[in-house]
């Protein structure tokens, strides 16, 4: 079935999980598992057997089985027959092709993201180059709404993400102000709690609350903590305007994250009857990135980027207003340099965008991969040209916490002033009112504090004088 | 040069903030770019976490603090024979070695309550500096409540999963990891502690394990710790669970100075 022959050899790569695996760019995750391509031949010629499977094979064909998996039956029980009918006699090669012509518009993308599965879009994203990465997610529009609109054309959202080691609340408003300041902040304000307490939870959520409130700002807040964590801090009447989680493409990894999707199910149904959204019901923030599976030992003989596709499956399901592929934290046995980082986090937007998600990416590495800044600089640029839908706003782009290395404030500015992006609407107008932004969606002169912190930055500044 | 020749970057006018977090804030800027000073200190962090990274545990310094306090250790290896093969090969992280093996198997097989396993994980400056502190503080309050302890097992080139191995050879309900975190511009030293209740290799996973992290000069403190690594001891006692279903329900207390000032965007 998936035999081909090239440069005198021939190769029969018997299933479609070992032909994805093997047709997969080098990463250092694949290599770990053992599923990888041994060297540069085996892999060319699993894309060229690749290319010529049907689309159809993979509503035949399961990576892992039905009965032993909900993720897969997810995938199969959900697929769409009649958005896949205009595409289903295309091949893996003519699916490439289709998707880089002009009949591949944004409004029949759209149309067609609920037919794809995870694993045509997975497969189809290995035999593109950057470009075709970045020129099909481009022509694809997933917009989201809860307090804002996110992922209209031309605009980059932010996630304020003011983490601090101890989770102290005047170390997290400080980082927020400082964000806030800068302009950054509309994709959601989230925390990543220290530890998984629920006392320091309901305190960030209602702080959160009280800041958005307060200062009426027409963004959402999330508290990163578990999914259980978030339900019973509902359950007390905590304001929870987005409920996360951390998600991966097969039942047993997310066994091994403590969920399941009637758990993630319970959680949607509970955020609903909240009601929090002025705009929208997009009422979910969903984490997740290539080797997750593969670090639980539950990657089912996959390669790592197959699985992260199959976790859009589980996002897709919940609506989600935000998806962020955190690319480069899981370290170097997964992703191992720079160039690795950079490719990942293009074919996750790709692939969550052609599934139909608001596909954010943290740009990120940790300090034992072989990255730098300048590997961080052209996977932003590229993710912003390929209209990717937000990134984070980490003070100086080191998060304190969790002892990575993400995108700045200064990150997200650079890009709105060398592509002309801007942040959503409602946001975009908040700025200006306040005169954070100009008229020109540009920064004001920074020794101006805008009025509307006029007074919690005197107060500070009173109180040192007094300390002093 | 001049002063006034100079280009100057004005402040920004929130600086004072910089006392309630490590983090970057107020960083100016320049357009909207990073000054030049704020972008060399990131380097300098950035070299500093790097090399962090490759620096290794001086084991025997550690062996013999702890044997000097009177606590029995035995120093382990795991699978992973180097450094190098320690990053890229996660898995063999989490094996014991042959000889490890056999060091555990000459040790009498004492019935044990708890383990206490030391790995340098990935930062041997959050080891060096927080571990003997922390047991100190730690092993103290261990003994008081009656618990038979083997001796505290130092492990080369560890993982968190490998105390697991370690906690069922002295079958031991409890398995606490203290590891060296992966290193970040601001915390090259930070210690996170990893507890299991009814820890098994190859069985237990991350679902089932607490994690008390940022342990270091910025973050958590020893005492606020080990509040922390005490409640899940008890609770999962009672419980008999360790993990996502096991909540962390204690709160930290705040400094006075932090509290103070805890509302300053709401008051």
């Amino acid at each position: 079935m998936y035999k081909t022959q090239v440069s005198h050899f021939t190769y029969d790569f018997k299933t479609l999980r070992n032909l994805l695996a093997k047709a997969s760019p080098a990463r250092s995750g694949d290599y770990l598992a053992g599923v990888a391509a041994v060297n540069n031949l085996e892999r060319v010629a699993a894309q060229w057997a690749l290319a010529d499977v049907p689309l159809k094979q993979f509503l035949n064909e399961a990576l892992v089985p039905y009965e032993q998996d909900e993720i897969t039956r997810l995938i199969i029980d959900e697929h769409d027959k009649s958005a896949f009918a205009a595409i289903s006699h295309l091949t893996i090669g003519d699916f490439r092709d289709w998707l880089l012509s002009e009949q591949a518009s944004t409004e029949v993308l759209t149309a067609i993201a609920p037919g794809l599965t995870p694993e045509m879009v997975a497969a189809v994203s290995k035999i593109m180059r950057i470009q075709d990465l970045i020129l099909v997610a481009k022509k694809c529009r997933v917009i989201t709404r809860f307090r804002g609109t996110i992922g209209l054309e031309n605009r980059l959202s932010t996630r304020l993400q003011p983490n601090h080691p101890t989770d102290s609340p005047a170390g997290v408003a400080a980082s927020i102000l400082d964000g806030l300041l800068y302009g950054c902040g509309d994709a959601v304000i989230g925390v990543n709690p220290a530890s998984d307490n629920l006392e320091a939870t309901l305190q960030l959520l209602h702080m959160l609350h009280n800041v958005i409130e307060r200062y009426q700002i027409p963004t959402q807040a999330c508290v990163l903590a578990h999914v259980t964590t978030t339900l019973k801090a509902i359950e007390q009447g905590a304001p929870v305007d987005l409920v996360f989680q951390s998600i991966a493409g097969t039942q047993k990894a997310n066994d091994s994250f403590g969920i399941n999707l009637n758990l993630l199910q319970q959680a949607h149904h509970a955020a609903l009857e909240l009601e929090r959204g002025s705009l929208g019901d997009n009422c979910m923030y969903f984490e997740t990135g290539q080797g997750s599976a593969l670090s639980a030992n539950a990657h089912e003989g996959m390669d790592q980027q197959t699985c992260e596709a199959r976790a859009y499956a589980v996002a897709r399901k919940f609506k989600p207003l935000l998806v962020n592929s955190v690319v480069g934290f899981i370290g170097p046995e997964y992703l191992y340099d720079g160039k690795q980082i950079i490719r990942a986090g293009l074919e996750d937007h790709f692939c969550g965008k052609l599934l139909g998600l608001p596909m954010g990416c943290d740009i990120c590495y940790t300090n034992h991969a072989e990255a730098d800044q300048d590997d961080m600089d052209m996977l932003l640029t590229q993710f912003a040209v390929a209209g990717g839908t937000f990134i984070m706003g980490v003070p100086g782009a080191d998060d304190v916490m969790l002892n990575y290395q993400s995108t700045s404030f200064h990150d997200a500015l650079y890009l709105r002033q060398v592509l002309g992006l801007k942040p959503a609407p409602e946001f975009e107008q908040w700025l200006q009112k306040h005169h954070i932004f100009d008229d020109e969606n540009q920064l004001t002169h920074p020794s101006a504090i805008p009025t509307l912190f006029k007074t919690a930055i005197q107060k500070i500044q009173r109180g040192s004088d007094e300390k002093g | 040069m001049k002063k006034d020749k100079r280009f100057i970057v004005p402040q920004d006018p929130w600086q004072d903030l910089s006392r309630f977090t490590p983090a970057r804030i107020a960083l100016g800027r320049t357009g909207t770019s990073l000054p030049t000073k704020a972008s060399l200190e990131f380097s300098l962090a950035h070299a500093l976490a790097r090399d962090a990274v490759n620096i290794p545990l001086d084991f025997a310094s550690l062996e013999h603090s702890l044997e000097r306090q009177g606590y029995q250790t035995l120093t382990l290896q795991t699978q992973a024979e180097n450094h190098r093969m320690y990053l890229q090969r996660p898995d063999l992280g989490r094996l014991l070695s042959e000889s490890a093996w056999l060091c555990l198997q000459n040790n009498a097989q004492i019935t044990s309550d708890a383990v206490v396993v030391v790995a340098d994980g990935l930062s041997s400056k959050a080891i060096e500096h927080h571990a003997l502190p922390f047991l100190h503080l730690l092993l103290p309050q261990l003994l008081a409540s009656g618990y038979a302890l083997p001796p505290i097992c130092l492990v080369k080139n560890g993982r968190v999963a490998i105390g697991d191995a370690i906690a069922e050879h002295y079958s031991a309900r409890l398995c606490i990891v203290l590891i060296g975190e992966r290193p970040g511009l601001s915390s090259p030293d930070s210690m996170g502690i990893y507890f299991t209740y009814q820890a098994q290799s190859s069985l237990s996973t991350d679902a089932d394990r607490n994690c008390i992290s940022n342990i270091h000069s910025n973050g958590l403190n020893y005492e606020q710790a080990l509040a922390k690594l005490l409640y899940l001891i008890d609770e999962s006692e009672k419980l008999k669970i360790s993990g996502v279903n096991l909540k962390d329900e204690t709160s930290d207390g705040e400094s006075n100075e932090q509290s103070k000032w805890a509302n300053f965007l709401l008051s």
